[in-house]
This record gives C-alpha cells, sequence and structure tokens, in this order.
C-alpha cells in the first residue's frame, strides 16, 4: 500500500511540473465559469442544476479527464520507464491505483476551485443545499469514472492521442447504448438502461441520492482498473 | 546465486531464445556478448522479471523470478539498454522515488551513498531532463544501486559515454564484484576483458562459447603465438623456425614479420630468439600476440550462424510441410 502512495506522490508531482495540470484546469475553469455565469444571468435560479446537465459541460468533463489520463501509463510505455517501474518490486495494481489516484487527486482539486459557484449562487439567491450537494456528487463520481475509463485506454497504447480518442470512443458508446432500450424488452431493457454513464447522473442532479447510482459509478471505476490491471500484466507475455 | 535453466522465449513465431542455461556464482562479474539481436536483452528481461519466459526458470537468489517474483525482484538492480528515466524530476527526488519503492528503509542516507559512488553529486537537483548523456547513464546506474541488491544486471552500460567515463564507470563496475552478483551485456570486446571474470558469447538465442577471457583465447588459437620481425631473414626462414622444437605453425605476415604459434604447455621464446641471433637474422621484435576477443567472437559467431543456415533451411521445408 506504501508503493501506492510513492507513485501517486510521483505522478502529481509530474501533472505539476509539466504544463497538463495548469492548462487543463484553467481552460476547464474558464468555460465552466462563462457557462455558470450565462445559465444564472438568463435562469435566475439558484441552481446548479442547469449548468451540471448541460450537455457542453459534461462533454467537456469527457475531454477534460482523458487529457487528464492519457499520459498515465501510455507515455511510461513509450519512453521506457514502465521497465524500470515493473521491475522494481511494485505490484501491478499498486502502479494502476497510485495513477488512478493522483489524477482523481487533480480533479478534485479543479472541482475545489469551482467552489465559487454554490458561494455565488447562495450571496444572490437561496438555493436549496441539498441538490446542490448531490449534484456535486454527481459530478465528481462521473468524472471519477470517466478518470478510470481514460486510465485504462492509456494502458493500451504508447501513443497519447491514440489513448485520448480511445478513451472518448468507450465514453461514448456507452452513452449511446441508451438509445437502445426502446429497441429491446425484458432483462435487456433493464441492463441496456442500467448501462449507460449518465444514466444514473440525472437524479442526482435533482437531488436524489440512490445507492444503486453510487454503486454503479464505483463498479465502474473498480472494472477499468482491473483492466487495466490485466492489460499490464498481459505485456509481460509478449 | 542466478541459476538460468533451458530458457526458451518466443515473441509470436519467433525465436529469441533456445534452450539457454548457465548459472552465475555469488560475486562474480560475467559479461553477456553478442551481436545485436542475440537475445541479450530478451534474457536481461526475463531475468529481472519483465518479461515471462516461453519455458524454462530462471532462479535470483533462490527466487523464481516468475513465481516469487516480488522477492527476486527486491534482490536485482536493474539498468536497461534504453535509459528511460522521468525527465521532469530532479536527479535527488528520482533516486528517493526508486529508494522508497525498492523498500529502501533510509531513503536518504541511501541516495547519498549511491550519488557520491557515481559521482553525480553536483547535479543532484538538475532537472533529468536537462542532463546530458553521460550524466544519465550514471543516474541510471545510480537508481539500479539504491537499494543495495544482490544481483545487478546491466545492458550496456557504457554505451554513449566518453572515453574517460567509461573507464570511471568500468571502474565502478568492477568495484561492485564481490559484494555484488554482476550480469552486464555489451558488444564493446575490450570491456569484457577488461571487467568480467566470466564470458558468455551469445548468437542468434544460444550461448556458443562460455568460459574466462583468457582462456577462450588460448582454447580459439590452437596454443600461444609470438610475432617475430627480423632485419635480413634467410629465404628458408619459414622452415627454420618450424624445425624448433614445440612450433606447430608459422605464417609470413610479410617478408619481415612471421608469426609463431607454439604450444602453449611449453614455452619457445628463448629458443626462437636464441636461433635468430645465433644466426645473424637481426631480431628486430619478439613479442607474445593474443588473438583479440573480437576475432573469437567474430569466428564464434560466424561459425554458428553457418550452423544455424542450415538448421533452419530443413526447418522450413518441414513447416511448408506442415502447413499444407
Amino acid at each position: 500500500m506504501r508503493n501506492v502512495y510513492y507513485i501517486a506522490k510521483r505522478e502529481l508531482g509530474s501533472y505539476f511540473a509539466s504544463p497538463i495540470a495548469y492548462v487543463v484546469s484553467a481552460v476547464y475553469l474558464a468555460v465552466i465559469g462563462g457557462l455558470f455565469g450565462f445559465i444564472l444571468y438568463y435562469s435566475r435560479e439558484a441552481t446548479l442544476r442547469y449548468l451540471f446537465g448541460h450537455v457542453i459541460v459534461i462533454l467537456f468533463l469527457v475531454l477534460v479527464t482523458q487529457a487528464l489520463t492519457m499520459r498515465l501509463l501510455a507515455e511510461e510505455q513509450r519512453s521506457g520507464t514502465l521497465e524500470l517501474l515493473l521491475t522494481s518490486p511494485v505490484r501491478d495494481w499498486e502502479v494502476v491505483l497510485g495513477k488512478y489516484l493522483a489524477s482523481l487527486c487533480v480533479f478534485l482539486a479543479m472541482m475545489l476551485l469551482t467552489a465559487y459557484m454554490p458561494i455565488t449562487l447562495s450571496r444572490v439567491g437561496k438555493p436549496d443545499v441539498g441538490p446542490l450537494l448531490s449534484g456535486y456528487l454527481g459530478y465528481v463520481l462521473l468524472g471519477a469514472a470517466l478518470l478510470a475509463i481514460g486510465l485504462f485506454a492509456s494502458s493500451l497504447t504508447q501513443n497519447q492521442i491514440v489513448a485520448a480518442v480511445v478513451g472518448i470512443g468507450i465514453t461514448l458508446l456507452m452513452w449511446l447504448v441508451s438509445g437502445l432500450a426502446d429497441m429491446v424488452g425484458g432483462v435487456l431493457k433493464d441492463i441496456v438502461e442500467y448501462l449507460p454513464l449518465f444514466a444514473h447522473y440525472n437524479d442526482m442532479m435533482r437531488g436524489v441520492i440512490d445507492t444503486k447510482d453510487i454503486l454503479y459509478y464505483v463498479s465502474v471505476v473498480l472494472l477499468f482498473l482491473f483492466l487495466s490491471v490485466r492489460v499490464l500484466e498481459s505485456r509481460r507475455w509478449k | 546465486m542466478i541459476q538460468v535453466e533451458s530458457l526458451t522465449k518466443y515473441y509470436g513465431p519467433t525465436r529469441a531464445l533456445d534452450q539457454v542455461s548457465f548459472e552465475v556464482a555469488p560475486g562474480e562479474i560475467v559479461g553477456f556478448l553478442g551481436p545485436n539481436g542475440a537475445g541479450k536483452t530478451t534474457t536481461m528481461r526475463i531475468l529481472t522479471g519483465f518479461l515471462a519466459p516461453s519455458q524454462g526458470t530462471v532462479r535470483v537468489a533462490g527466487y523464481d523470478v516468475f513465481r516469487d517474483s516480488l522477492e527476486a525482484r527486491r534482490r536485482i538492480g536493474y539498468m536497461p539498454e534504453t535509459v528511460a528515466l522521468y525527465n521532469e524530476m530532479s536527479v535527488h527526488s528520482y533516486l528517493m522515488f526508486m529508494a522508497s519503492i525498492r523498500g529502501v528503509t533510509r531513503p536518504a542516507q541511501a541516495v547519498a551513498r549511491v550519488m557520491e559512488a557515481c559521482g553525480i553529486e553536483e547535479v543532484r537537483d538538475t532537472l533529468i531532463g536537462k542532463l546530458s548523456k553521460g550524466y544519465r547513464q550514471r543516474v541510471a546506474l545510480a537508481q539500479a544501486l539504491v537499494h543495495d541488491p544482490e544481483v545487478v544486471v546491466l545492458d550496456e552500460p557504457t554505451i554513449g559515454l566518453d572515453p574517460r567515463q567509461i573507464l570511471s564507470v568500468r571502474e565502478l563496475i568492477r568495484s561492485l564484484g564481490g559484494a555484488h552478483t554482476i550480469i552486464l551485456s555489451t558488444h564493446i570486446l575490450p570491456e569484457v576483458s577488461q571487467v568480467c571474470q566470466r564470458v558468455l558469447i551469445i548468437n542468434r538465442g544460444r550461448i556458443v562459447a562460455e568460459d574466462t577471457p583468457e582462456r577462450l583465447t588460448t582454447a580459439l588459437q590452437g596454443g600461444a603465438r609470438v610475432r617475430m620481425q627480423f632485419a635480413q631473414p634467410p629465404k628458408d626462414v619459414v622452415t627454420r623456425l618450424e624445425g624448433v622444437e614445440g612450433v606447430s605453425a608459422v605464417e609470413a605476415l610479410d617478408a619481415h614479420t612471421f608469426d609463431v604459434v607454439y604450444d602453449a604447455s611449453m614455452d619457445r621464446r628463448a629458443e626462437l630468439a636464441a636461433l635468430a641471433v645465433n644466426e645473424g637474422w637481426g631480431l628486430l621484435e619478439l613479442r607474445p600476440v593474443a588473438m583479440s576477443l573480437e576475432e573469437i567472437f567474430l569466428q564464434l559467431t560466424t561459425e554458428d550462424t553457418a550452423q544455424a543456415n542450415t538448421a533452419e533451411t530443413s526447418g522450413t521445408e518441414q513447416l511448408s510441410e506442415g502447413t499444407l
């Protein structure tokens, strides 16, 4: 477990040693901040529901998470540093978990920087605290799942661009699955309705926290971390 | 300390290693010599647990590198062929990180020790990406030693260094012998004779020779060899020289220079000198010539290639029959 900490710490250091973390955070905050302003001006409602439900905000989250994760394993494979990491007495899952936690930290720091939005709302109006918090929780869980997908995509290739495209592809395909719900029936319909990444998010925007939805995102995270570990393991057999 | 038993590795249908077996005793420095693509790096990657073998076993300090991988990896320091380091880190923080994940209990002391040993104290806080090739190489060597491993695996440790740096790295490697067991791969032949106590020559995934550098030399040239030069040799000099007891062959290099080969068990230099002086040939030079490792290497690897080619032709025939 100590190794997870060392790997996460090193990875965080490298996020802030390169412009990635700064550029991604700055662009993200600018776009989200702008949208927040517009939505508040036109709706005159003290809520973040419209913002977090906005298609630009969700798509942008997909892009931002993939930008944060595309480097994680792809770059180590390209440069060859993975060889030293995997020949150290470190388990493959410790590498994967450490890197995932580093990206999660950067993402949470970004989320923390958006705290001015609820603060502004409480200054100009009387927001409903429940939906505000559950909306944030849903958004963070969605982001956490997207980061795990991105890390998995990064384990597949040594090219960062390929990793980002694959990550975005997986995400959008999981979105498209929801379109199948009307075409099929029975158990299949239940499965199809359960699968999409964004379906579990809508209830939370409205202030409903269902353990089923939280469990969904946690299991997506675990599934993709598990797959990343397997991909790393399979490298030894090449 | 290291036991490799009938190690075979396939990359898809290509056989990179074929039944490679060898042992390395504790404290020994063994050189792994072979042309590019011979299987040196593959062997080292299996030894360090980066790749899994297709067949065969490797034990390091008694631990199977595949089944007890973590225990084996704890005891190995590895410097890969491509010196891949995290460019955005400083030398010190990089070594601290490598020490930590290797479970070093006092990383600060360990890092200070290897920085001194490898001569990289003056770049302590420099970013690795800004270092020259020579420094990068030494940082890579430092990380291989930071956890004081029992076994050190070095894949071409002196490649890309200037002559002075090469000397200091060789000196460092020599000083590690005894306390550490070292396998180093190289295709620089003098390096092997200077640093290693034993040489393994590998070609096309097979070990073709294994001995001390000196014994390999004498074994292959069929005896001791001296080079003699005369100011005025007579016409029948070759037969005269061959007449000396124990001399097995005389080669004329030019009109004045001759190589004399004799049975290594009895030294004939005094007799040869006496003959030349007594006859008044004007002896200018008499010195022992050792066949260089380069020559041995070429001889071994070309012989093996010729054999392998014949073997392969029959193999291909069988294969095409099989596919039909």
